[in-house]
């Protein structure tokens, strides 16, 4: 019994100092919304380590007074049905939890579908963010280019992604900024973020898409809004344009490398949104209407 | 050729053609064992055509347990090629198919089958039934899961595995993105097993409502039985939406229709909406049974009654009825406006009401009881703090904006197994190791049993509890490979190494039943655990009609009274008892729709119509059958009682 | 085999309440699996790609033939079950007999409405829309093709047995099941047909 408990408490000490060592990237938030995230992960948890704990006491304590070995032979344990006060408290007890997290919940959620908060004023920069298998491409229609599995994004401006994909469901997922939207073949999905400093982080499909969906991964560049703006006129200096010939064979099967382009590749092949959404029976109004209502 | 062509692997490895000359010998090995045995007419005779709810359980439960170790073999592969960065154990479409297979087979031919083969054994006999309402129909319902299950296995050898997840997400799992056979076989095994499941729903629900023993009123069955009557009206509720989906998903894949394409009206989020408006109520399914075990074994072995049983009904009830209100909650990230995800996020996170009143119900079962360590109590007793932690990660992943965070990583993976693994398998560890007496007559070792229950917890939290810390640092789960630059490595290292340690608990489970099986005493008595609910008031193991006199209650747990209070449970004489006939009808259907399936899914349309032929020829013969079943004489019974040295009963 | 001759012959044994309580659980299966189909209807009832809309391909003389059929079918089933109960052995078979016909007929004209479809280029693969349509109707289509055969094989029974307490006990759920296919059928006119053309 000794040996089990030692084992135990080594594989959770280990646990700890594995953990212990650099922040989990979904802990260690960079952006507004991300951080909305991070703290109703740290309130449930928090929530939920007061019931774990009044379970395990409740568990010990009972384990402890009530096993057969500590009792006499003659002890006949009660016929007790139940009693209405304590089971009030079992029935309250939970309820006023889920009321407290539920009003966490729903706040959290309305709040990282918007625009994140004190960025409300400024113009989002719109970038269509589109998958195919296995990679992701990103146009910016404002600044007229286009990359392949590579996103630069200005600092302190709220970004608007715009996702769709070329085949599988996939989900775009940059930890550190904000969590995960899926990107489908008959409508566009719209995730808010914003990043508050410079940096590289860490982006990715994360829904499984087949065979490549491992490596189908990107990187997010985040510069200064004065970097950026060089950034941009960098490609328009360097890169070539994209054609139609060119973005089909971008989308055939399989791994590339970064890939920067001037325009995009929204002017032939657009977005299925308004008159070209999947649901392509009415006019862009009702399209409206239909991104509305939940998919069921 | 061509037509032998499509019968080839896709994708071989020399693993799989080890496990073809591996599977070719062990059925060569099976048939020759059993005709040197002689064993073909006892094989037929007392197994394939009986109609018995008790071996019709047994055959459940070891079916169960085979694809568990098939199943977990998927698991240890998995956990192997991730033990380490960039390992090279398996390829990117073999780690697929093995995490799609080993999805479906622990949910569908390894959970399911588990459950309801301990639900076939106990819920008769805890009513005080001599049967299910309709035994014939519980042959066909156990040969369908059977031949399904068959089927499904029978993809890693011909044809091709599945490789788009058990969620199987369209347009993933279309011709297109997966063009081997693979996700036919999805199709139609989860087809056949399905129908089978859903005429079990049918045959429980009247069972329960109809066959108890008389006095016991719906507030007076053991929990279990409640439990298990709940399971069967989310059954009968929630499957034919999958046979819909998969009608769908069929027609998609092998007639060009366009439900889950993204051309001509197609919508590929459909899939996803029914495939959870029945895979949610699958896992309610699943859980509530094993509440039902939980209940017996804490009540037992606390020796005490179980603590707010109204409590505890009402709140199975619930989460019935909730099981059908949060599907959505399985992709909060598929673009609804915030106000969906809100509602769908409260409601899931509501469960957590019930749920939490069955938590401490149990503790105060326990409290100011007699507490035994079994080895079933053991598995109940880790299944509380174990699920605690499940099921508070459950709310965790309920709070939408937070679980567009852990949507498709690590945490989730680990969240449903720590429910799964503590919530289900072991309380089917728990009632088999609990009700096994019941089966064969004699216990399981209790040592044994110790030392594979410390095994698999520990080997459960250090292969689980990693993984909620990798999902948060980033790691999306399905993923067969990751870099060294990631730091998932040495996690992912830790729960290889628990894997292996549940991997030995389950051999030790096995050797368990081997070394009991040569070595433990034949004579435990009726009652070897001091018991209380009915099913242990008959003979260990249990007598084909099950009681000799139908039994009268006043309460749940019926044993109890007459020991402590002195209830009478017998008071009439010997009757003759009338018993259903055997059949080999149901067999031979499995067979046919195993047929059916392995030619739907090659389209091979001559064997489709010939085996449709000969399922309507079954039905047409059970129209016209006259079976009047058979009777047990009175001085059969008598003979029967005094060899179990009960004759007063 | 005991007999309670308090309950109409139907329900006369133990085995035969159990079969008829099964039955009403096997119905509210049934309801699910074609609420589940009107439900995806009404999701793709819109989705028609580049096909036609229900507007276009439906005709309301099939359909009203169809529904008039099914309903004296229902009136006919009726029918014969009365004759059971007051043991009229021959009105029965003939009412049974009437049904099975009209059932017939049904199919009949279900499949020049599927081969309209076809003509004017609407089938399975069309759209989702179509699809839906036809899988939806033809899930119906097949229930009453084997309530056709079901109900054959109960008439020969009852024509070679006569009326036991096991015949009248599945012509009862035979009932049943051919009630609950008219209902279906109501909801497919209503929701599918008059929801399609308005």
């Amino acid at each position: 019994m000794k040996l089990k408990w030692a084992l135990l408490s080594l594989v959770f000490t280990m646990a700890l100092v594995l953990t212990g060592c650099e922040p989990l990237l979904v802990l260690n938030p960079q952006g507004p919304q991300a951080e909305t995230q991070a703290n109703v992960i740290w309130i449930s948890i928090a929530t939920m380590a007061i019931i774990l704990i009044i379970v395990l006491a409740i568990l010990i304590t009972v384990l402890v007074k009530y096993r057969a070995s500590k009792q006499s032979d003659d002890y006949e344990p009660p016929h007790i049905k139940g009693n209405p006060i304590v089971e009030g408290i079992i029935v309250g007890f939970p309820i006023l939890i889920i009321i407290f997290l539920g009003i966490v919940s729903v706040n959290s959620v309305y709040k990282v579908e918007a625009t994140p908060e004190g960025y409300e004023d400024q113009e989002p920069l719109v970038i269509y963010a589109s998958s195919s298998n296995w990679k992701w491409h990103f146009s910016y229609p404002e600044e007229d280019i286009e990359t392949v599995n590579a996103v630069f994004i200005p600092e302190d401006r709220p970004i608007e992604f715009k996702l769709y994909s070329y085949g599988p469901i996939t989900s775009f997922w940059i930890p550190q900024l904000a969590g995960q939207k899926y990107a489908m073949a008959d409508m566009v999905t719209t995730l808010h973020l914003a990043a508050d400093q410079p940096g590289d982080y860490m982006g990715r499909n994360a829904n499984f898409s087949g065979e490549g969906f491992a490596e189908n991964i990107f990187d997010v560049t985040v510069l200064t809004q004065k970097d950026f703006d060089k950034w941009v006129d960098d490609i328009h200096n360097t890169a070539e344009p994209i054609t139609e010939k060119e973005f089909n064979k971008l989308l055939e099967p399989g791994h590339l490398g970064k890939l920067f382009y001037t325009g995009t590749h929204l002017d032939f092949s657009p977005a299925p949104e308004g008159e070209h959404a999947g649901h392509n029976h009415g006019d862009a109004s009702e399209h409206e209407d239909h991104l509305e209502h939940s998919h069921h | 050729m061509e037509f032998f062509e499509r019968f080839a692997i896709p994708h071989p490895s020399p693993l799989i053609y080890a496990s073809m000359v591996a599977i070719g010998l062990v059925s060569i090995a099976i048939i020759v064992g059993i005709t040197y045995f002689k064993k073909w007419g006892y094989l037929w005779n007392e197994w394939l055509t009986t109609v018995d709810h008790k071996k019709i359980g047994i055959m459940y439960i070891i079916s169960a347990l085979l694809m568990l170790f098939r199943g977990g073999a998927d698991a240890i592969m998995m956990r192997l090629q991730t033990a380490v960065p960039e390992n090279s154990f398996l390829d990117a479409q073999h780690y697929n198919e093995v995490f799609t297979t080993h999805g479906v087979v622990m949910i569908m031919f390894m959970a399911m089958p588990f459950i309801i083969g301990l639900m076939n054994f106990i819920v008769p006999l805890q009513i005080g039934a001599r049967d299910v309402a309709f035994p014939r129909l519980n042959a066909i319902s156990f040969w369908l899961f059977f031949f399904g299950a068959m089927l499904f296995n029978l993809s890693f050898v011909v044809g091709g595995s599945p490789d788009a997840g058990w969620t199987n997400y369209y347009p993933l799992a279309s011709n297109e993105f997966s063009p081997s056979v693979g996700v036919n076989y999805y199709n139609w095994a989860l087809q056949i097993s399905g129908i089978g499941t859903l005429m079990t729903g049918i045959n429980f629900i009247a069972t329960i409502l109809k066959m108890r023993a008389p006095g016991m009123k719906l507030m007076k069955m053991p929990m279990f039985t409640w439990a298990s009557l709940l399971t069967n009206v989310i059954i009968v509720f929630a499957f034919p939406v999958l046979t819909i989906a998969l009608v769908m998903g069929t027609f998609d894949r092998q007639f060009g229709t366009h439900f889950f394409t993204s051309m001509n009206g197609g919508m590929d989020m459909m899939w996803a909406n029914l495939f959870w408006v029945w895979g949610h109520p699958e896992v309610y399914i699943l859980i509530l049974p094993a509440f039902g075990i939980y209940s017996e074994i804490i009540s037992t072995f606390s020796q005490r009654n179980l603590y707010g049983y109204k409590s505890m009904v009402w709140s199975m009830v619930l989460i019935s009825l909730f099981s059908f209100t949060v599907w959505l909650h399985h992709f909060f990230t598929m673009g609804q406006n915030a106000f969906t995800n809100s509602i769908f996020s409260i409601t899931t996170i509501a469960i957590a009401i019930p749920t939490g009143i069955k938590i401490f119900n149990w503790l105060l079962t326990m409290r100011k009881g007699k507490i035994r360590f079994t080895v079933p109590m053991l598995y109940s007793i880790a299944f509380i703090p174990l699920f605690t932690i499940g099921g508070a990660t459950g709310v965790m992943l309920g709070m939408a904006s937070a679980d567009y965070q852990y949507h498709n990583t690590m945490f989730l993976v680990a969240h449903f197994h720590n429910v799964i693994i503590p919530g289900v398998v072991f309380a089917v560890l728990a009632g088999f190791t609990y009700w096994w007496p019941k089966m064969f007559g004699f216990m399981l070792n209790e040592k044994i049993g110790k030392w594979a229950f410390w095994f698999l917890s520990i080997g459960f939290c250090l292969a689980f509890f990693p993984m909620y810390i990798t999902g948060l640092n980033g790691q999306a789960r399905r993923m067969y490979t990751y870099s060294e630059a990631t730091g998932f490595g040495p996690l992912n290292l830790l729960s290889f190494f628990g894997a292996g340690l549940m991997a030995i608990a389950f051999v030790l489970i096995v050797y368990n039943v081997y070394y009991s099986f040569r070595h433990s005493p034949r004579n435990v008595g009726d009652d070897p655990w001091n018991a209380r609910s009915l099913e242990w008031a008959t003979h260990n193991p249990v007598p084909e009609y099950n009681f000799a006199v139908a039994p009268e209650v006043k309460s749940s747990e019926a044993l109890w009274d007459q020991k402590k209070h002195g209830h009478k449970l017998f008071n009439k004489e010997y009757e003759e008892i009338h018993m259903p006939n055997k059949s080999g009808v149901p067999f031979i259907m499995g067979v046919l729709f195993f047929i059916f399936g392995f030619s739907f899914i090659f389209a091979i349309w001559l064997g489709v119509i010939l085996s449709a032929i000969g399922i309507f020829a079954c039905m047409i013969y059970r129209t016209f059958e006259q079976d009047h079943g058979f009777h047990i004489s009175v001085k059969e019974i008598k003979e029967t009682e005094e060899k179990f040295g009960g004759a007063d009963k | 085999m005991k007999l309670d001759h308090s309950q109409p012959l139907e329900y006369s044994t133990d085995q035969n309440r159990l079969n008829i309580l099964g039955f009403w659980i096997f119905l509210g299966a049934e309801i699910m699996l074609f609420a589940t189909l009107f439900t995806s209807y009404f999701v793709y009832e819109d989705r028609i790609g580049s096909g036609p809309s229900g507007a276009d391909i439906f005709e309301i003389t099939p359909v009203l033939i169809e529904t008039i059929i099914l309903l004296t079918s229902s009136f006919t089933i009726g029918l014969a079950i009365h004759a059971m109960r007051i043991n009229r052995t021959k009105a029965m078979t003939v009412f049974l007999g009437i049904t099975l016909l009209l059932g017939a007929a049904f199919l009949a004209t279900e499949i020049y409405e599927f081969n309209h479809y076809y003509h004017i280029g609407a089938t399975l693969q069309t759209s989702g829309f179509t699809g839906i349509l036809l899988t939806t109707l033809g899930t119906h289509g097949a229930h009453v093709t084997l309530g056709l055969f079901w109900g054959a094989m109960i008439l020969i029974q009852i024509m070679k047995r006569g009326l036991t307490p096991q015949i009248a006990n599945k012509s009862f759920i035979f009932s049943l099941y051919w009630h609950f296919l008219d209902v279906v059928w109501i909801f497919i006119f209503s929701f599918i047909y008059l929801k399609g053309m308005m």
